[in-house]
């Protein structure tokens, strides 16, 4: 994320105390040094109730992660219940798509399945009805 | 980045959004419009909290983040997988 240029925050209905211990104790055991991001304390759900995320039978936050560009903007977000965990990959697919549609200032889209290096589309006019002619189905599967 | 403070029962204030304060005249419909908050293409609400980084205990708030790209992860909790 930091080759991304990206910020990353946390964030748990846990005390700023428990993030300490949890660094401490388990997390920099995992990676061999500290959490590289902060990480914040919703003791309350007031911030995941803003988002939409808040489990107010469990009093938990799900497990929403939210993608918010330079201006301030939700590009895209995902949603899962506790005992799913995410897929970083895609996650980090996702950030390199809207970090180059928004280098080619919305001139260029990333089709299904784009990643770095493969084609994009240039939506104009003539474009239209003709996108069979310059992407193939398969590009969506394609590694 | 916001001030350090130090270790204390403190925490910060939440900050009043224009939503925040429409609701309590609709409370029937608290729920749905909770769920409506977040759209793609529009603002992320803003928000202040305490967080640790680092050894260290300050608030964060997300417009302190404007011009930056922002990955905002929430998760169920500490000592869970992430």
């Amino acid at each position: 994320m930091q080759a991304l240029g990206v910020e990353v925050l946390s964030v748990s209905v846990d005390s700023i105390y428990v993030h300490k211990m949890w660094n401490t104790h388990e997390l920099s055991k995992m990676i061999g040094k500290d959490i590289p991001f902060p990480m914040l304390s919703d003791q309350d759900g007031s911030v995941g109730k803003k988002y939409g995320i808040y489990d107010e039978d469990a009093g938990v936050e799900t497990r929403g992660r939210f993608l918010i560009d330079p201006d301030g903007i939700v590009q895209g977000f995902e949603v899962l219940t506790p005992p799913v965990g995410r897929n970083i990959q895609e996650t980090i697919r996702q950030i390199q798509a809207f970090q180059h549609v928004r280098a080619t200032k919305g001139t260029e889209a990333t089709p299904a399945g784009w990643k770095p290096g493969k084609q994009t589309l240039k939506p104009n006019p003539d474009l239209v009805g003709n996108v069979w002619k310059v992407w193939k189905v398969s590009e969506a599967f394609e590694d | 980045m916001a001030e350090e403070f130090k270790p204390g029962c403190q925490r910060p204030a939440v900050k009043k959004t224009v939503e925040q304060t429409s609701t309590p005249s609709q409370p029937i419909q608290e729920k749905g419009a909770e769920s409506t908050l977040i759209k793609v293409g529009k603002p992320a609400p803003d928000f202040t909290a305490a967080a640790f980084h680092k050894g260290k205990f300050f608030n964060v708030s997300l417009s302190e983040y404007l011009g930056k790209w922002v990955l905002l992860c929430f998760y169920p909790g500490d000592f869970t997988f992430v």
